[in-house]
Parts: C-alpha cells; structure tokens; sequence
C-alpha cells in the first residue's frame, strides 16, 4: 500500500498544473471559476476545442482516437489539477464520460473512427436521452419508438425525452428507444446515436429551482439517423446503457471532487469571515464535510487501485450515494453559515454567488443519475446480496 | 500510488481474519467477560503460533518491525470478533517504547512485549505529580489494566514504564460496560517510574498506534454486524417474505455499507499516512478515529434494531459489538474532540 505518486507522476502532475495555469491566466481567464453549464456557453465550447487541440480532453483514451493513453495515476492527477486550476465544469462531459466509453466498448471500429475524434477535440457536444416522463427511476419503462424505414435503411424515431441536460448546445443525442411493438420492460430497447440539428427533433428548455434551465424536454417527430448508428444489435440497447463500468465513475468523481474542495474551502472562507467559525458546532459540521471529502478522495484512489476491473468492488457501488449526500449536507452547511446573509441576491436578477447557488443546484445531485432511493437498491441488491425489489405488473 | 495491499499485507490480513475467525469465537470470549475480560489461550496462540504480537516491534528487538498498515489489517480482524485481547499494549506502549525508550529500555522491555510474556496497558492523566523518579495520582480508565504486568504511563510532562508490582501501586477492577476490555484504576503512591528519555516522540507514536488500533478494530466490528445483519435479513421471515425485502430495511444495510466503506478509507488513509511520514498524517488519523468510532457505533446500534427482539438479548452477540462500539467512541479522545483537532488544523481558528 503507498499513497505518494512516482517522480514521474509528479512530473506529469507540474507539466499538466503549468498549462492549466497558463490558460486560466491568460486565453481563457474569463472562464476561470465560471458556474453553471450553460453561462457563457460559447467560450465553453472554445475551451473544450482548445484542450482537444493539446491532447487533454480524454487523456485516458487511446492514442489513435486522441487521447494520451494516459494510466489511471495521471488520469487522477489530471482531474485534480484540473479542478485546482479553476477551469470550468467540462460542457463536453457527457461525451467524454457517457457516450464515449460506450462507443469505446460497444461501438464498431466504424464508429469509433467517426465518433472518438470529434469528441476527443471538443468539436462535437454529446447528450443524454435517457428520461422520459413516464421513465424516470424506471428507465425500462421507455416508450420512445424506433423502427427502420424499409425504403433507405434508416431509424425514424417518435416520442419524448425529458430532463436533457445541455441539449440547446449539443450536436449529437444517444438514446434509448423502443423498436419492439409490445415489449416490455428492459427486453426490445435500442441504443441509438442522432444528429440533434435536424427538422425532426424540437428541444424545448425547463426553468430549474435555481433560474437557469440547463436541462430541456426533447421532442422527436419522424426524427432519423442513419442505419450505421445503432450501437450493439436492435433489442440489445439496455444492456449498452447500462454497460459502463463502475470505476469510470471512480475517476470522473476525483474530477468532481475537486470542485467540491473549491466549494468547501468557500464555506470555510465565510464562516472565518462573518464569525461562525468560532461557533462550535459549525466547527463540528465544517470538520465532518472536511473529513467526507477526504474520505472520497481516498475512496476513490482505492477503487481505481482494484487491478480487477473487470469485477469491480462493491465499494465502486457506493460512491454516487457518498458523493451525493456529502454534497447535500454541504450546500445546507453553506446557508447555515452564511444566515440571512444567504438569501438575498446583489442585483436584481435571480441570481445568486456560489454558496446559496450550491445550496439550491445541490438538491439535483441526489436525484439524477440515479436517485438516492435507486442507489440504495442498487448497493443493497448487488453489493449485498439482498432480495431484488418486487416488480408490478404494468 | 497504490491504495490497495501489497501481496504481503493481503496474506497478513487473510492469516488474521481466519485466526479470529476460528479462535475468537462468542463462546471463548463470552468466557473471558466472566472472568478478568482476557483471553489467555488465544493470547498465547496469537503471539506464539501466530507470531503477530511482534508486529509493532523493530527487528532488532524480536518483532516484526511491520508497520500500521499490517497492524490495522490485524486490529480489524480482532474487532471483527470483539476478540478480549490486551491489543492496545502493543498498540501503545510497545510503540512508545520503541519510538521514545532508552536502548536500556528496548532491549529489557521489547523482546518480552513481542513474545507476549508481557502484558502493557497504556495510561494517561493530568494530575501526576513526579519527585525523585516516584509518581504519586491516580489514572483512570486503563485498558486491561487489571492484568498488566507492566504499565507506560504518560502526564503533560512525561511518560515513564512503571511495572504492575512496583511499591505503592494499586489497582481497583471497576464493572465495565464492554467487559471485552476492562478499564482499571491505578493508583500511584510514590511509585518507582522509568522515564522515556524522548517521551514526545513516545507519545506521539503511542497515540498514533492506539487510534489506528481502535479505529480498525472499529472497522472490523462494523462490517462483521453488517454481515451478520445481512445473514439474518436473508433467513427470517415475515409477512411470508424475507425481512430483507423490505426497502426500509435494505436502505439501512445499504446506508451501513455506504458508511463502512468510508471508514475503510479512512483507516487505510491513516495506517498509510502514519507509514509513509506524510504531513497528512495528523489529519488522518483523527479523521480516522471519529469516523472509523461513529460508524461502528451506527452500525452496532442498527444491528440491534434490525435483529428485533433477539438482538436485545444477552444471548445474542449484537450487545458485544454495540458495547465495544460505544467503548471505542469515548476513549483516547471523543468523536468531537477528533473533529475539533480537524478544525484546528484546516484553519478554522480558535473556537468560541
Ligand atoms: C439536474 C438534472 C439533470 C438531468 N439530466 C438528465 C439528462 O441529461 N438525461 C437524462 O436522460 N436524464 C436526466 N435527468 C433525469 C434523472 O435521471 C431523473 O430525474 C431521475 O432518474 C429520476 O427520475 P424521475 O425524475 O422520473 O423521478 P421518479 O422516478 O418519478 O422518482 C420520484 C421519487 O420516487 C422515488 N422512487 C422511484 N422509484 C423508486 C423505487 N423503486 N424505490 C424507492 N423509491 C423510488 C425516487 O427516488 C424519487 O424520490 C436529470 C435530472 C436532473 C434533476
């Protein structure tokens, strides 16, 4: 066991630290430490293109489809320097995180060669058609159709997506369909790849709790992609959903952390600043948020250090549930500390600064990409070895 | 970086929890709390067949100069049976000894600690008062104290090797809650005593030791009632289902495994700090201690509350976990004072 990276590591650490560094204060030092994914969204998308053209966007990736080949080490170290150097949260991350390693691991070579480049550059913006109305938690229950037209081989596809995070700014779409009349359930899905800018897709936004609206609903009406853009067979599209391995979620999370560190050290910032600190049990809750994010960080380099991953540890389950909470109990901490003082805005736009925003856009992490509940049943049934939940009928 | 054990360290661990596992069974200890809270036998098999006594202590002194690492892999399978072992003499005064003693010291004392002919008891108070190398006051609390043979007794301005027999020593056995670890009064009358000639670099490798020690035998603790809370939801039913079917239910287990695998990190963290001299280590080892101590004591109270009435019972060994849980919280320094040294060192200032 040794928790010190290699000379070499650190070599690595200094080299990608200078060049955060250099951007964050010079190019794209108007982007430094900007909140919310859709402000200022076009710098955004400059910022993705000009960390592919340096070959640091997907640095674990091989270096045929632009990445680095980086190892897990400095894909760790990246993702900590990146968050120290106040670079912004990555408007490309469902690509780099989602869409990629899927296609990576159930794309043909075909569509690796399309697809891995421009996500790699930061050219092309990927999001995620997961949910539906009536599919939330029960993502089986999908009712988007797909079926192929005879007359050119394409997918036409009909229904409604909701909850699309970035879709105003993305290029592509993947989504899960249903292209078996009368299946049910996770059986007759298909995983598919679509143009988003096309007549058949209309997307709409949804104002948040917090005034933006980074999320949208998204309508498709007789929209197409071609036949090369099925991902894996027709009918086999949950399996490719729900095929990425757990301790990709280990490095994106150390990624995530870090901003998490920035958040706290705010808190910490402002109780100093308006007395708090010195109240005893702010203390006791500031040290447990200290010791939480610790304890992630930890967590995680043990995950990524399991040399088995093709059977990742059941600890792996337990992250989304850790970060989650953690973050929860942080944004609630953050209004504690500030008092009133958090409540109101300095302009007159619903607007708020990091730590009421983080009190308010904190509520979602407990509910996307799985809510707490689903986690649960996730670490009880599969880690655990407990009972599956019954199921209804319907 | 590699946060995972070395080859070595995983057999270690395997060799500790198979030990325990076979040896430290509820009958044995359950023997030991109606007696003097020790387990002579598996005391004996643990140093001499198992050769682990030795962990703490340097090569040169007959140990096994291994580090926290290894020795949390073992505290952790203790726990796991809330085994009655005197584990914290070597967590503590052997550590101490060997960081802060005289060569005169070592040699007379580690040989002897490392083959388990002798029995330490760690002990600390504030009011000690020293003349002419004799200590005179009372320390309180003294794990296994009642079947120490020797003692390493630390005060605000020293630490001293004082043994069970020296004049003017005595000890009362007060009832412990956790009678796993009997905690004695010891009261010194101008009692011979042995100063450590670097006692803060005693102290501070003995308090290191002990709060890895206690927050791996929490570790232990809190994942042996999870699995046992496991078997249990899997076999008992009701309303003709098995009772971990219910969500309310297997949210808890979940919530349980959630906490647990974070005080997995956070000992390891610790252990690994301790080992490797990082400048993290301080904050790791009371990150340790308060969260390894508050998740045993979730963990053990929920064990009770899922097993229902059965796990009420002095017959089942829910209340061993539970009792030693609570143990481990309040000594060597509280959940809240851990996370007040947190603050401290993070910068948040001085508290009102
Ligand atoms: C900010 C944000 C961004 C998002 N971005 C995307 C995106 O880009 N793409 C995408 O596809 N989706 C996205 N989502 C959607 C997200 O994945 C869903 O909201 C989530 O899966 C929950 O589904 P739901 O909203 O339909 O809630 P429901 O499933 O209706 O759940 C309602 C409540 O019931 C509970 N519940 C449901 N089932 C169970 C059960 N079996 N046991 C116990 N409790 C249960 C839930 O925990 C929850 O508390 C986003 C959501 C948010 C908030």
């Amino acid at each position: 066991m040794r928790l010190g990276f290699s000379a070499g590591d650190e070599a690595f650490r200094a080299e990608a630290a200078d060049w955060l560094a250099d951007q964050m204060s010079g190019e794209f030092r108007d982007i430094k430490d900007v909140l919310g994914l859709t402000v200022m969204a076009e710098r955004r998308k400059e910022w993705e293109q000009q960390l592919g053209r340096h070959r640091w966007s997907c640095i674990g990736w091989p270096s045929k489809w632009g990445g680095r080949d980086a190892t897990l080490e400095q894909q760790v170290i990246f993702a900590e320097e990146y968050a120290r150097s106040g670079a912004p949260g990555r408007v490309g991350h469902m690509g780099i995180e989602l869409a990629g390693p899927t296609i990576l691991a159930f794309g043909t070579e075909e569509q690796k060669a399309r697809f891995l480049p421009g996500i790699a550059s930061g050219e092309v913006l990927w999001c995620q058609g997961y949910s539906e109305p009536n599919a939330g938690s029960d993502l089986a229950s999908v009712r988007t159709r797909a079926r192929v037209d005879e007359a050119t081989g394409e997918w036409v596809v009909d229904g409604q997506k909701i909850w699309t995070s970035l879709a105003q700014i993305c290029d592509w779409i993947f989504v899960v369909t249903r292209s078996e009349e009368g299946s049910k359930g996770p059986k007759g899905l298909t995983f598919l790849l679509m143009p988003i800018d096309q007549p058949g897709i209309t997307i709409r936004p949804i104002r948040q709790i917090n005034g933006d609206a980074e999320f949208n609903e998204t309508f498709f009406d007789g929209a197409r992609t071609a036949a090369e853009n099925l991902v894996s067979t027709p009918g086999n599209g949950w399996q490719v959903a729900m095929g990425l391995l757990a301790f990709e979620r280990g490095v994106s999370t150390l990624g995530q952390q870090m901003g998490f560190r920035h958040e706290l050290d705010a808190i910490i910032a402002a109780a100093k600043a308006n007395g708090s600190a010195s109240n005893p049990l702010i203390r006791q809750r500031i040290a447990k948020a200290e010791i939480g994010l610790r304890l992630m960080r930890y967590g995680a380099l043990r995950v990524l250090s399991n040399t088995d991953h093709a059977r990742p540890d059941g600890a792996a389950l337990t992250y989304k549930l850790q970060w989650a909470t953690w973050r929860r109990n942080l944004g609630e901490l953050a209004m504690d500390v500030l008092g009133q003082a958090g409540e109101v805005t300095a302009g007159p736009d619903y607007d708020f600064p990091m730590l009421p925003s983080l009190f308010l856009s904190s509520r979602a992490d407990t509910i996307y990409g799985g809510t707490n509940q689903i986690q649960r049943n996730i670490v009880a049934e599969r880690a655990l070895g407990l009972p599956r939940e019954p199921r209804g009928n319907a | 970086m590699q946060f995972a054990f070395t080859e070595e360290q995983a057999m270690i661990a395997e060799t500790a929890r198979a030990f325990f596992a076979g040896n430290a069974t509820s009958e044995r200890t359950r023997r030991a709390m109606e007696g003097d809270g020790i387990d002579r036998d598996l005391w004996a098999s643990f140093c001499t067949e198992l050769g682990l006594a030795g962990i703490a202590v340097p090569e040169a002194h007959g140990g096994s100069g291994l580090g926290l690492v290894e020795f949390a892999t073992i505290a952790e399978a203790a726990g796991a049976q809330v085994a009655a072992l005197p584990l914290l003499g070597l967590a503590m005064p052997a550590r101490a000894i060997a960081a802060g003693g005289s060569e005169a010291q070592k040699r007379e004392w580690l040989p002897k600690l490392a083959s388990g002919e002798v029995i330490a008891a760690p002990g600390g108070s504030h009011d000690q008062r020293v003349g002419d190398g004799k200590l005179t006051g009372t320390v309180d609390f003294v794990p296994h104290g009642g079947i120490a043979d020797m003692f390493v007794l630390a005060s605000p301005e020293g630490a001293w090797i004082v043994r069970a027999d020296a004049p003017g020593l005595a000890i009362e056995r007060p009832v412990t809650m956790d009678q796993t670890r009997p905690l004695a009064r010891v009261t010194l009358t101008d009692t011979p005593g042995d100063p450590l000639p670097d006692w803060q670099a005693g102290l501070e490798a003995a308090r290191a030791g002990g709060w890895i020690c206690v927050a791996a035998e929490a570790l232990g603790g809190a994942q042996a009632t999870l699995d046992r809370t496991v078997g249990y939801a899997q076999e008992r039913v009701q309303f003709g289902r098995p009772i971990g079917s219910f969500q309310a239910y297997k949210h808890r287990l979940a919530d349980m495994m959630v906490e647990i695998e974070q005080a997995r990190s956070a000992v390891y963290w610790a252990a690994c700090a301790v080992d490797e001299d990082s400048a993290e280590a301080p904050l790791a080892l009371h990150s340790a201690k308060s969260f390894a101590a508050d998740t045993y004591c979730r963990c053990a109270g929920d064990m009770i509350q899922l097993h229902g009435g059965i796990g009420f019972t002095w017959e089942h060994d829910a209340h061993l976990f539970f009792k030693r849980a609570r143990a481990i919280r309040s000594m060597l320094g509280d959940s809240d004072w851990h996370r007040e040294q947190v603050a401290n060192i993070i910068g948040l200032g001085e508290a009102a």
